[in-house]
């Protein structure tokens, strides 16, 4: 039985994908399970990550240096096989969730321990000593005078890291998971309708990334217009 | 998995001259791809600001390429001549994609140096007499080409680590050959360090130059 419309040779069966939604959707769940993790995880590495790397001397400095430049300079995808393989050579066998999860993790910390360092120093140094002329202690000048201006700087970069995870994820299907990409590869293995599942799972992340996107500027707009 | 039938042997000679192989396949797809992408993507850019009817029709394609994974692109590329009835070998859907992947971002960057050039310069310009592609060249081009200097390197830097994705529709260049000898060998930890470092020092210096460009620019 043929269904769908016709395009030079090559005729789209739709309904094996239908049927195989289900799996799909498991794996987008998954996708948004892993991005919003990795990225509150790199999050916060990526704070001491960004103080460390700022102070510019010790040990703890070379450390955030290394993270960072490596995190920047080498493939995801190696980061992952790094997590996956790597790892497990030294006898640290980590499943490939979380495997992806740590590289992820460690790819986000590098990426956003930058944008924090850029955001700190678009901050201009006389802001903080003011405060705290004006009797605010230390806590209060961070909260009332830095995070505000801070939060404005990295406030797009922070989104665009986001939807990087989103697209990292995907990296997952290299070691055998089954996110959405490593899903649509395990559906699409009995029919080989390779094309239709992977264009719905294009779709899915479309719809995924537009989320984020939208949710960022009306985020932006609630909180920056003024 | 065509060496899955080996018996387990010991890294050779010959496996690091198939590593390094696969390193010249990594930089031949960045550069071939990286120059393909950055002609296209100032055509593409140059196109999308003068004509709105053009921006209008890029916005989607643009949009699309830049919110799905890349992993995918290659597939669907693939999978789309082979549905045609016209299949490209692996090299060939991994520079084409890579090329329009490169493209797309270099637009987005032609675009948003094009709009950072004031105004009032180009009108300068014409009101000295020069026509509207002398200004286009003698003006509007070359603070382009200053402004995005430092964001291109950036995104050759990202295309460079997007090579390795091209393993995806089979084509082995330096971490897709890296891993086949793991998987004979069982030297996972070696041959990935190995590798890393390849991408890092390639990778690191151009950025270091980039953010060097970006403070005195």
């Amino acid at each position: 039985m043929r269904t769908g419309w016709r395009m030079f040779d090559y005729h789209f069966y739709w309904s094996i994908v239908w049927a195989k939604f289900p799996m799909l959707l498991d794996g987008a769940l998954l996708t948004i399970q892993i991005t919003v993790l990795s990225v509150v995880l790199g999050l916060l590495a990526a704070i001491p990550l960004a103080l460390w790397r700022r102070n510019g001397k010790g040990t703890l400095a070379l450390f955030a240096g290394a993270w960072i430049e490596s995190a920047r300079n080498t493939p995801a995808l190696f980061q992952i096989y790094m997590a996956y393989f790597g790892l497990g050579a030294l006898g640290l066998h980590l499943s490939s969730y979380t495997a992806l999860l740590i590289a992820i993790i460690f790819n986000n910390a590098g990426y956003l321990a930058e944008v924090l360092r850029g955001g700190l120093e678009g901050v201009a140094p006389q802001q903080a000593p003011a405060a705290r002329s004006l009797g605010m202690n230390a806590f209060q000048s961070f909260t009332y005078v830095i995070f505000p201006q801070l939060f404005r700087i990295i406030f797009f970069p922070f989104v665009n890291q986001v939807n990087w995870a989103l697209l990292n994820t995907s990296l997952g299907m290299m070691i055998g998971l089954r996110e959405l990409t490593g899903a649509t590869q395990m559906a699409q293995a009995e029919s080989f309708r390779t094309f239709e599942f992977f264009l719905v799972a294009a779709g899915m992340y479309y719809v995924i990334a537009k989320i984020i996107s939208l949710g960022a500027l009306t985020a932006a707009w609630r909180i920056f217009r003024d | 998995m065509q060496f899955s039938l080996t018996p387990y042997a010991g890294l050779q000679w010959s496996d690091l001259w198939f590593i390094l192989e696969g390193g010249l396949s990594t930089i031949l797809l960045s550069v071939v791809s990286g120059a393909a992408g950055t002609i296209l993507g100032c055509a593409l850019g140059w196109l999308r600001e003068r004509s709105p009817v053009f921006s209008w029709l890029m916005a989607f394609p643009v949009d699309v390429v830049r919110s799905v994974p890349l992993i995918i692109q290659f597939i669907l590329v693939n999978s789309l001549f082979s549905a045609l009835g016209v299949p490209l070998d692996p090299l060939q859907v991994g520079l084409l994609t890579l090329s329009l992947y490169m493209g797309m971002q270099t637009s987005e960057l032609v675009r948003a140096g094009i709009r950072a050039v004031p105004v009032q310069l180009q009108k300068a310009g014409r009101s000295l007499g020069m026509t509207g592609w002398q200004v286009e060249r003698c003006i509007t081009v070359p603070l382009v080409l200053r402004t995005m200097l430092p964001a291109w390197i950036g995104t050759l830097i990202g295309l460079t680590k997007d090579t390795a994705l091209v393993s995806v529709v089979g084509y082995i260049e330096l971490l897709r050959a890296a891993q086949i000898v793991i998987t004979r060998s069982n030297e996972a930890l070696l041959i990935l360090l190995g590798v890393g470092l390849f991408y890092f020092v390639i990778c690191y210096p151009i950025s270091k130059y980039g953010r060097w460009l970006e403070q005195r620019i």
